[in-house]
């Protein structure tokens, strides 16, 4: 067991015994893991996407390897917001870990509706996708202006009174000036990066490698994109930063928590390494325990030339 | 356990036939685990996904793994320039749904397309002289495992594209002369899809309960990612089931194949 005394973080309302939480989409509903850990390691789980009625998603192959990374293109498959409410919700919550909701739309009323059911359970955080590149209505389409921005965060905000993370995408010009939109309609956090759409082709048949043809790149290859998105943000809101895209390592962790994250999200690493958030955790703890720090000092501790 | 992560020793390792390589794992606590059916995600140095590669042996006695692979690509080549004593990294043993294996003493015939033989080999092992096996290959250079199908005990026909080994043809044909002389309990297949769609149809005609392995791309392994879907129908509507958790093993009548 690691020692987690110096790792402990209050984020946006809410207290997380580390930082390390796997990111949607890559860590199901928890359950496929606990085969190699118990959950109560983790700081939190953010769980698979989910839409207000189930969804089949894209046809394989949904999944490109390229140069330290990958492609995906799921496009969202889940079994809707009353299974995992029924199903999911309650087992997640025996398990001594914070578990946040991943929620997304294709109009504005369905990120209502799924807000207002997640209100009435215990879920301890919602976090809303206004960025999955996968789906062709809504999704990306609100993410990537202000206004669609301020409009989402506007309506789950009043539909709940958890704790709203607004989960950005790097697909912008300005992602800072669209975390400043969240942050205006009073979003409590903002998560970024999700996946940056991609192409792969193969070129002995002509065919994208990905049926749905483009998919969100995701692995170390996007690193130093988010480790950019992440100072620009922190940078320019006043509510906390959840940063995610490429972190395989406890240096890598270290390292976007100096761009200003102060809570860190892993996805593509754990198909390489499925002990990679343990790993990184024990290395946080073994890093505080050398430098005698609590890890939360290290948040946005990166000194700028 | 179910299943587990973790690094082990190549105990033995060979080519054999043309880029397929033939390895051994001591992993004890895996093998012991291991169902007919399931497969290993191999960590390749280098590559961002593991590799997915069906179990064709587990010796629970001796504790250690067999898997049988063909170079297709970058992180197939990487993996079979390791060599004896050398470590991999495993998440094994993975598939939520290996094969059903009926009591012995039922028929059953087996087919395996090309690189679909290797999990073949211990449903063969399982009926013995109770099952038919029908292996396919492109040509004679690419042919595997005759010799451990014959010493389970069943009978064998092999069959090549261009007539190089055994007889000339499909094994689809191979299946239909079965068919004609006797009715099997079962019949398993493993192998490129047109040769799936094809048996199952066979199956299907004939009345006969039909199990395939099946193949996708895969992210994590243990159905969290939602890459590795195959399309069936499951209650009577169309479901994208996920071939590392639902599978790799389908029943014939609850797979979909794009036309
Ligand atoms: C359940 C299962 C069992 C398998 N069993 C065997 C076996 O026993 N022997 C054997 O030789 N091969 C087997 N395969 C196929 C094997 O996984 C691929 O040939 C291998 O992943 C190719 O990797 P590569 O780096 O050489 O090729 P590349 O084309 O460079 O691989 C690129 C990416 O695509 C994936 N990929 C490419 N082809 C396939 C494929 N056919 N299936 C799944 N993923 C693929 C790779 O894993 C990698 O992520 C199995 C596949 C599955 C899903
Ligand atoms: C297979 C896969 C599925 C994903 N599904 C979702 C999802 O449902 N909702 C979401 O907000 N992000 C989803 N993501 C994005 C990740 O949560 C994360 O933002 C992104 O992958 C960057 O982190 P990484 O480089 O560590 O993977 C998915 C990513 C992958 C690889
Ligand atoms: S590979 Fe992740 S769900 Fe099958």
């Amino acid at each position: 067991m690691t020692d987690m005394t110096r790792l402990g973080i209050d984020f946006a309302g809410v207290h997380f015994k580390n930082p390390i939480v796997p990111a949607s989409g890559t860590f199901g509903y928890g359950k496929e893991f606990e085969e190699f850990y118990p959950l109560s390691e983790l700081g939190g789980i953010s769980v698979k996407g989910t839409t207000g009625s189930r969804r089949n998603g894209n046809l394989p192959p949904r999944i490109a390897e390229t140069p330290s990374g990958m492609l995906n293109s799921v496009g969202l498959q889940n079994p809707g917001i009353d299974h995992f409410i029924a199903e999911e919700l309650p087992y997640l919550k025996t398990k001594d870990t914070v578990v946040i909701a991943n929620i997304a739309g294709s109009d504005a009323d369905e990120y209502r509706t799924i807000a207002e059911k997640l209100d009435k359970t215990d879920v301890d955080m919602i976090e809303v996708n206004i960025s999955c590149p996968n789906v062709k209505a809504g999704g990306a389409a609100f993410g990537v202006s202000c206004d669609g921005a301020a409009q989402i965060t506007k309506i789950v905000r009043s539909a709940t009174k958890k704790p709203v993370m607004m989960k950005l995408s790097p697909n912008v010009t300005s992602i800072a000036d669209i975390a400043k939109a969240c942050e205006a309609e009073g979003a409590d956090a903002v998560s970024l990066i999700n996946t940056l759409l991609g192409m792969r082709i193969d070129i002995r048949t002509g065919r994208p490698v990905l049926h749905n043809n483009v998919g969100g790149l995701s692995g170390p290859a996007v690193f130093p994109v988010a480790v950019r998105m992440v100072w620009q943000v922190a940078n320019a809101v006043n509510i906390p930063v959840c940063g995610m895209g490429g972190v395989s390592s406890w240096e890598d962790a270290v390292e976007i928590m100096m761009a200003g994250a102060s809570l860190v999200q892993v996805g593509a690493a754990i198909f390489n390494d499925p002990m990679t958030p343990v790993k990184i955790t024990e290395g946080l703890s073994e890093y505080c325990r050398t430098k005698d720090i609590m890890l939360k000092d290290i948040v946005g501790a990166v000194k700028p030339w | 356990m179910k299943y587990t992560q973790g690094i082990y020793p190549i105990i033995r390792k060979k080519a054999v036939a043309a880029e397929i390589y033939d390895m051994t794992i001591s992993c004890p606590d895996v093998a012991a685990a291991a169902m007919c059916g399931q497969f290993v995600n191999i960590k390749v140095d280098g590559f961002m996904l593991r590799r997915p590669i069906s179990i064709c042996g587990i010796d629970k006695e001796k504790g250690t793994l067999r898997i049988i692979f063909e170079v297709r690509g970058k992180g197939t080549k990487a993996l079979s320039q390791l060599s004896e004593g050398q470590l991999v990294d495993i998440v094994a043993p993975l598939g939520g749904r290996g094969f059903e294996l009926l009591e012995k003493d039922k028929k059953a015939v087996i087919i395996g397309g090309g690189i679909g033989n290797p999990p073949m080999l211990p449903i063969a092992q399982h009926y013995g002289k109770n099952a038919v096996v029908i292996s396919g290959f492109r040509n004679a250079s690419a042919v595997i495992l005759q010799q451990d199908f014959k010493e389970s005990g069943a009978e064998t026909i092999l069959c090549t594209d261009d007539g190089s080994a055994g007889r000339k043809g499909f094994v689809t044909d191979a299946l239909a002369d079965c068919l004609k002389k006797e009715k099997p309990d079962i019949i398993y297949a493993c192998g490129p899809s047109v040769m799936l769609k094809r048996i199952i149809e066979q199956a299907k005609n004939a009345g006969v309960r039909c199990q395939v392995s099946l193949e996708e791309r895969m992210g994590c392994g243990v159905g969290g990612c939602l890459v590795c879907v195959c399309r069936t129908i499951r209650d009577g509507e169309e479901y994208y089931a996920h071939v590392c958790k639902d599978g790799p093993v389908f029943e014939a009548e609850e797979v979909l194949f794009d036309d």
